[in-house]
């Protein structure tokens, strides 16, 4: 039973306005999302834009906090897992869900409900039929463990189908597959989509999302700022709404004017360079891109910025600066001395900071209280230890005084840091890394998932320290932020730089395309 | 935001609210409780009157005067076990190896003891052999803890398995290496009771439980007071965040380790140093398995866990008693403390459930 491809589809699922909070921020804000049949729909985004938290709505696993889920014309709820399974949503994770000591098989038919005999014949006719007709080869007999990681996938997708999907959800389905596979799995995306289903591929890659997307969604902060509808993706050039969806994805606000005159004197103050980075390498492994060579300057009282979609090698960048992995070569000199040899702390008391992107992952412990996280990079140190015991008043009064002077705010200094909002913790970490003494402040994505109102403060902070005479390189795949706030923006992609541009409002499109991949 | 959460008042300490005192009572004392009520009801089946069993463990336990002698004493090598285990979960590492470290510092007090005492002063000899056990126990979880430190190896699995490497070879050193010729029971060379540890005033209670007291009070201090100890928490409470703030993760790993091995073989010293005067083949008291929920049930904290080590030492002296009085097996006592530990568990769930839900819905 075929469905003709140019028919008028209404949407099997809708989502109306649906938000999803999580303690300190709000993941997803009044999103409206609907999915056809037969159609490719890409939600594209960033991490962190609040892909991974629609996917856990529409496959059960959140509830949300406000609006709506539209089955068939009614609202429905999509939780627990179970119900999003029987309204026909299938999901295939970023991570298989194969139990892998069992062969394929015998993962189909754990389905089974547990009072029922396995019926075994009728699934191997039924797998049959579908992988034939959908030309994907899945040894049914093998052990999970034994398949490579695209016919693991294409099991999971199996899985879905005999499960009668009529959508199939499939999160960052391409991070784990060699260009071929990729290639492969668009095709077959095609022949379901031929076949009826309604497919949603989630992927923060642009590339993809062109190629075998029909519609796509663009999110970005917990917002959808965009919908490219088919007839406007086939009908127009290929350069086009790539353009469009940068700039949609990365921000497409109009610059900010009343920054304009701070990044001119950020320009102007531009002095001797405070960190000077020569040739730093890092071998690639699996997970990420490595380092190709890296040469990078920052003046006194300038920010530099570092783009870079997801993964280019930023995190390994920041953190073989600041001293948290050393295995890397190459020469990095703070004020003019070689720092490479150092260790973190050795760095610290130099006066470089990073400013961690992984707040509650690394940037604090979150069952101590405010007071040390507060100082958590100084433990042992004068004046708040002495002779290795702590000094409780040192540390209350400063961290008292601190809390005061970047607005922490905590029922007390005492109380746990993990008690706090997102907002409160990086202003924890901010305090703990820009006050006294930094000379280079390494920020990782200083604003991200922030509300307005302390992502500001943020900015304001970052931009007053430099003011006060100090680098700071500015690690970010925020457009916007990255316009308002640095004088040079340096591009990383596949762990080299892909091109610096000057700052200003001009460089937007410029980054952009860099980022991207497409020729500058 | 409202007004009480501005920072005017960020330095104002507020300890003690009653509803953090109630809390307090209901996941430390509830448990021991309801384990008790469990326990009763377990008595109750198999035919033997609770009230009875109860009144005989609290009677022998803690009220007649040797039973609170030996209760006191029992306490002294809990009290050191307790300690090492603080130090190791507090730097949220498992060392369940305890046992072994316990048994093979006990056999090095044993074996080095009458020898020493026979060249030096009384509590030089102690003192040698006493910091000999420590040693000894810490090498023991060295195996373990490089292969954490280095090798990310799981050590509950590693202190587990050398924990029965090491009572087998307690063992096997009384049995073919320490054995006293002179008795026929396989058991290493009794010290004199002039040369262990001195009695306090004119009871029976080993001078080991004041020693016992001032460690415990000691690593408690040294936890919650010292560079050294929040540098453990720290990698206890988030191992990236230590990375992150520069902390030597592998050096700090094996320091918890050394010291908590060390604090388990220096237990084995005090049993050995100021009750048993010798180990005898295939002795293993196995305190330690006992302490781990008695740590936990005090949430790590050194002054808790010292009274709920006085509950455990009645129980078990207690125990032991009403074992030969009423026919209930002195294993009870294991019974007894794994009811409050699955009754811990789950309180700690649904408390973590009923603070979860209002901010969840929030």
């Amino acid at each position: 039973m075929r469905m003709a491809a140019p028919m008028p589809r209404e949407p099997v699922i809708a989502l109306v306005n649906v938000t999803k909070r999580f303690p300190g921020v709000v993941a997803l804000d009044g999103v409206g999302l609907e999915l056809r049949p037969g159609e490719v729909h890409v939600l594209l985004g960033e991490n962190g834009a609040g892909k991974s938290t629609l996917v856990g709505i529409l496959s059960g696993r959140h509830r949300p906090d406000g609006g709506a889920v539209v089955i068939d014309g009614a609202a429905r709820r999509l939780d627990p897992p179970r119900a999003a399974l029987s309204s026909g949503i299938g999901t295939v994770f970023q991570h298989a869900l194969l139990a892998p000591t069992l062969t394929v098989e015998e993962n189909l038919l754990l389905d089974t409900p547990w009072w029922q005999r396995p019926k075994r014949a009728e699934l191997r006719g039924q797998a049959h039929r579908l992988a034939s007709e959908l030309d994907v080869l899945v040894p049914l007999d093998a052990r999970v463990s034994k398949l490579s990681p695209a016919e693991r996938q294409q099991a999971e997708i199996l899985r879905a189908l005999l499960r009668d999907s009529r959508v199939l959800l499939l999160d960052e389905a391409t991070s784990m597959l060699a260009p071929a596979g990729v290639d492969r799995l668009g095709a077959l995306m095609g022949r379901l989509a031929e076949r009826g289903v309604g497919i949603v591929l989630v992927t923060h890659k642009l590339r993809e999302a062109l190629a075998f997307g029909d519609r796509i969604s663009v999110l970005r902060r917990g917002r959808k700022v965009g919908e490219i509808p088919p007839e406007r993706l086939k009908g127009t050039a290929e350069d086009a709404p790539a353009a469009e969806i940068v700039a949609m994805m990365f921000g497409s606000a109009p610059p900010n004017l009343a920054r304009q005159g701070s990044r001119a004197e950020a320009l102007a103050a531009r002095g001797r360079p405070v960190l000077k980075v020569s040739g730093l390498s890092l071998p690639p492994d699996r997970a990420a891109p490595g380092l190709s060579t890296i040469d990078l300057d920052v003046g006194a009282g300038e920010i530099v910025g570092i783009a870079g979609i997801e993964g280019q090698g930023q995190r390994e960048f920041a953190e073989l600066l600041s001293g948290q992995r050393r295995d890397g070569s190459g020469s990095i000199r703070l004020d003019g001395r070689e720092i490479a040899g150092l260790t973190l702390a050795e760095r610290r008391a130099l006066g470089l900071r990073h400013l961690s992107d992984d707040r509650l992952g690394e940037g604090i412990a979150a069952n101590l209280s405010v007071a040390h996280n507060l100082f958590l990079k100084r433990i042992g140190q004068r004046p708040f230890w002495r002779l290795g015991w702590e000094r409780r008043r040192a540390i209350g009064k400063n961290a008292v005084a601190l809390a005061r002077a970047y607005d922490i705010r905590a029922t007390s200094v005492d109380a746990p840091a993990g008690n706090l909002s997102g907002g409160n913790v990086q202003k924890i970490l901010l305090a703990r890394e820009l006050d006294e003494g930094a000379r280079l402040a390494i920020c990782s994505k200083p604003t991200h998932g922030l509300d307005l109102a302390t992502a500001a403060a943020t900015r304001a902070r970052i931009r007053g320290l430099a003011q006060r005479g100090a680098g700071v390189l500015l690690i970010s795949s925020d457009l916007d932020e990255l316009i308002d706030l640095a004088s040079r923006i340096v591009v990383l992609r596949g762990g080299a730089v892909a091109g610096v541009v000057a700052g200003g409002s001009s460089a937007r499109e410029k980054v952009g395309r860099l980022m991207a991949g497409a020729a500058a | 935001m409202s007004p009480q959460d501005l920072p005017a008042d960020l330095g104002a300490a507020r300890p003690w609210r009653p509803g953090k005192i109630f809390r307090w009572l209901a996941l430390t004392l509830m448990p021991v409780l309801a384990a008790l009520f469990g326990g009763g009801v377990i008595l109750w089946a198999v035919g033997v009157d609770p009230l009875n069993y109860y009144g005989t463990v609290a009677g022998r336990g803690l009220l007649s005067p040797s039973g609170v002698q030996q209760t006191l004493t029992r306490m002294a090598p809990l009290l050191f076990l307790a300690a090492g285990l603080i130090v190791a979960f507090r730097a949220g590492l498992w060392n369940l190896g305890v046992d072994g470290q316990f048994l093979l510092g006990a056999v090095a007090a044993a074996a080095s003891a009458p020898a020493l005492a026979a060249i030096l002063p009384s509590g030089a000899a102690i003192l040698v052999a006493f910091s000999l056990a420590a040693l000894v126990g810490a090498a023991w979880a060295m195996l373990p803890a490089l292969l954490k430190a280095y090798g990310g190896v799981n050590e509950i699995v590693s202190t587990l398995m050398m924990t029965f490497l090491g009572v087998s070879l307690a063992n096997l050193v009384v049995k073919l290496g320490l054995r006293d010729p002179e008795t026929t029971v396989p058991q290493t060379r009794t010290l004199p009771v002039e040369d262990r540890l001195p009695r306090l005033f004119e009871t029976t209670v080993s001078s080991g439980l004041l020693l016992g007291l001032f460690t415990i009070i000691l690593v408690h201090l040294a936890m919650t007071r010292t560079a050294f100890g929040l540098r453990l928490r720290v990698m206890g409470v988030n191992p990236r965040a230590a990375i992150h703030a520069g902390l030597d993760l592998p050096w700090l790993t094996i320091c918890a380790f050394a010291l908590s091995a060390g604090l388990a073989g220096a237990a084995g010293a005090i049993e050995v140093l100021g009750i048993q005067g010798n180990v005898r083949a295939d002795w293993n008291p196995a305190y330690g398995l006992l302490v781990v929920p008695t740590v936990l049930l005090a949430r790590l904290n050194g002054f808790a866990a010292v009274g709920f080590v006085l509950l455990l030492s009645v129980l078990s002296i207690g125990g032991e008693s009403a074992a030969r009085r009423t026919g209930v097996p002195s294993a009870f006592t294991f019974v007894l403390v794994a009811l409050v530990l699955v009754v811990l568990a789950c309180s700690e769930y649904l408390d973590r459930r009923a603070r979860n839900t209002p901010e969840g819905a929030a």
